[in-house]
C-alpha cells in the first residue's frame, strides 16, 4: 500500500473544480489527482500513490522503474482485483464476487 | 553469486557490493523502516549478499501492520452495520481483528468495498446519498495527503454522509521510540524514500544530531538499496552521522509543500498506539477539531469492543528488530498466509509475509534475541 508508481500524464481536466489527470502506468490506464503537484503537465512523469500525484521524476528513471515492477510482478499486485487476491491467499471462497470485480475495474 | 544476475543492473548492484565490502572494517546494524524496502530485500536475498559485518534489521514501516487490532476491531463493527458502506485498501481485507476480518464482514452481508483512491470512496458517498460511506484511513506519511485531501473535498463539496476512520502513524516518533528502546542494537537508519518524498528531511537532521546516527534516504528498488547501505557504511565508518539523500530522484529536501499544508490544514498530531508496539507519543495523526464532523471514531460511537490479540504472535517484536520472523514459534506453522495470526503475515509490506513468500526453505533458525516494548 506505500507502493508509489511512476505514471505519464496522458489528460488533464478540472473536475469539481479538482484537478485531474488521466495518468498510464505502463499500460494500466487510472485517474489521478493533481491538486499536490499543480505545474505537472501532460507527458511528464510522476510518482503516484492512491491515486494521488506526489513528485515529478524524470523519464528515464520512471521507465526503469516501470520496467523492473512489470518483471516482478508489482503491477498485478498493485492493480489487480484485490478480492480475488485476498480470496486466493487466503483459499476462501469469493465473497460477492460479482459486484466485487466490477469496482475493482472502475 | 546468487541473486545477483536478477538485479536490474547486474555490474552496478556487484560494483556496488565490491565497494561496501571493501570500506566495512567491523560489525555494523542498520535498519530498513519502510516495509517495501524490507521486501525487496528478501526478495533479492540483499541480505545475504551484504557481507557478513552488515546486518539489515526490519523496521516497523508496515501501515497495515501496525494498525492496532482495536481500530482493526473498530473496523469491523463500523463495516457491519446496514447503514454503511465501509471502503478500504485491497490490503486490509485480511488482517485479523478479533476473530474475524473485512473478507468475512463481506461474506456475511456487510457492504465493504475496495477502492484504489480515497477519492473513489468519497465518489461512493456522492453515489449513495442515503448511505453512510466510511473510508478506513491508515498509512503513514504517504498515504495522509491522500486522505488529507478527501476530507477537505468532502467538506468543500458539502458531503455529509462521507467520513473517515483514521490510523494514521508516523516516521520520526517510531525512529526516536526505536533509539529509546534498552535493548536497540540500531546504528543506522535508512529512511522510507516516499514518505520524505512527502515530508522532505525535516525532522531527520535532529534526529541524526541527538542519537548520533546516520540517516540515509533510500529508495525501495534494489540498486537504491544496495546505495544506500553503501552511504551508510561509508559514515559509519568514518564515525560520522549526517542525512543523506539517496534518492533525489524522487524526494526533495523541502518535500511537497502542497501536501505538507494539507496535512497541517485537515490533521493534529496526536499520541497512537501501534499494533504489537504500544503507544508511541506524538506518532500519529487525527482529524483537526475542526474536520470533527468527518471523523468516523465520533459518528459511530463503537463501544463494548473485546479486543484480544492472539498471544502466539510475536509481531510487535519483529516489528521493532528484535526478532526476525523465522524465529516466531508460529511461523509457517500454525501461522502461514492462509492461517495468519498476525498482520505481519498477511500484509503485502508485512516482514514475516516477506521471509514466508521468498525465504521459506533456505532459513536457519537463530537465537531469538530478549525484546521489550519501545517508548
Ligand atoms: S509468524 Fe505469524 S504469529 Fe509469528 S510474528 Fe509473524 S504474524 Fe505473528
Amino acid at each position: 500500500m506505500c507502493l508509489a508508481v511512476p505514471g505519464r500524464v496522458l489528460e488533464i481536466e478540472e473536475r469539481d473544480g479538482t484537478r485531474m489527470a488521466t495518468v498510464d502506468f505502463g499500460g494500466v490506464v487510472k485517474e489521478a489527482c493533481l491538486e499536490y503537484l499543480p505545474d505537472l503537465q501532460v507527458g511528464e512523469y510522476a510518482i503516484v500513490h492512491v491515486g494521488f500525484a506526489l513528485q515529478k521524476l524524470d523519464e528515464e528513471s520512471a521507465r526503469q522503474t516501470l520496467e523492473l515492477f512489470t518483471q516482478l510482478g508489482m503491477l498485478q499486485e498493485e492493480f489487480g482485483d484485490p478480492w480475488e487476491m485476498a480470496a486466493e491467499a487466503g483459499g476462501l471462497p469469493l465473497p460477492g464476487a460479482a459486484e466485487a470485480s466490477q469496482e475493482a475495474r472502475q | 553469486m546468487k541473486y545477483i544476475d536478477e538485479f536490474q543492473d547486474p555490474e552496478l548492484a556487484r560494483g556496488l557490493l565490491d565497494e561496501i565490502r571493501s570500506t566495512v572494517t567491523r560489525p555494523w546494524a542498520l535498519m530498513e523502516v519502510c516495509g517495501g524496502q524490507t521486501h525487496t530485500i528478501i526478495r533479492h536475498g540483499i541480505d545475504q549478499l551484504l557481507p557478513d559485518q552488515v546486518e539489515l534489521i526490519h523496521g516497523p514501516g508496515c501501515p497495515v501492520c501496525v494498525t492496532p487490532l482495536e481500530v482493526i476491531d473498530k473496523a469491523l463493527e463500523i463495516a457491519s452495520r446496514p447503514e454503511v458502506i465501509f471502503c478500504s485498501f485491497g490490503d486490509m481485507l485480511r488482517v485479523p481483528g478479533t476473530g474475524r476480518d473485512l473478507f468475512r464482514v463481506r461474506s456475511e452481508g456487510g457492504d465493504v468495498r475496495v477502492v484504489y483512491s480515497p477519492l473513489d470512496a468519497l465518489k461512493i458517498a456522492q453515489q449513495n446519498p442515503d448511505r453512510e460511506v466510511v473510508f478506513f484511513g491508515i498509512g503513514f506519511e504517504t498515504t495522509a495527503p491522500p486522505n488529507a485531501m478527501t476530507v477537505y473535498q468532502a467538506r468543500r463539496l458539502g458531503i455529509r454522509n462521507f467520513s473517515l476512520l483514521v490510523s494514521h502513524v508516523r516516521v520520526p516518533p517510531a525512529i526516536e521510540a526505536i533509539m529509546r528502546s534498552p535493548n536497540c542494537r540500531v546504528q543506522a537508519f535508512l529512511a522510507a524514500g516516499h514518505v520524505c518524498s512527502v515530508m522532505g528531511l525535516g525532522e531527520y537532521p535532529e534526529l541524526a544530531e541527538r542519537f548520533g546516527v546516520p540517516i540515509v534516504v533510500t529508495g525501495f528498488e534494489p540498486l537504491d538499496i544496495l546505495e544506500g547501505v553503501r552511504r551508510t557504511v561509508v559514515q559509519l565508518e568514518r564515525g560520522e552521522h549526517s542525512v543523506d539523500n539517496a534518492y533525489p530522484r524522487a524526494v526533495r529536501p523541502e518535500g511537497n509543500p502542497a501536501a505538507l499544508a494539507m496535512l497541517e490544514d485537515v490533521f493534529e498530531v496526536t499520541d497512537r498506539a501501534w499494533r504489537g508496539i504500544g503507544v508511541i507519543p506524538g506518532s500519529g495523526w487525527r482529524l483537526a477539531p475542526r474536520y470533527r464532523d468527518y471523523d468516523a471514531e465520533y459518528r459511530f460511537q463503537v463501544s463494548g469492543i473485546d479486543t484480544r490479540e492472539p498471544a502466539q504472535c510475536r509481531s510487535g517484536e519483529v516489528l521493532q528488530g528484535l526478532l526476525k520472523p523465522h524465529e516466531c514459534e508460529a511461523f509457517g506453522t500454525v501461522c502461514t498466509p492462509r492461517t495468519p495470526l498476525g498482520a505481519t503475515m498477511v500484509s503485502s509490506e508485512g516482514a514475516c509475509a516477506a521471509y514466508y513468500l521468498y525465504r521459506r526453505l533456505d532459513m536457519n533458525k537463530t537465537a531469538p534475541l530478549e525484546a521489550s516494548p519501545v517508548g
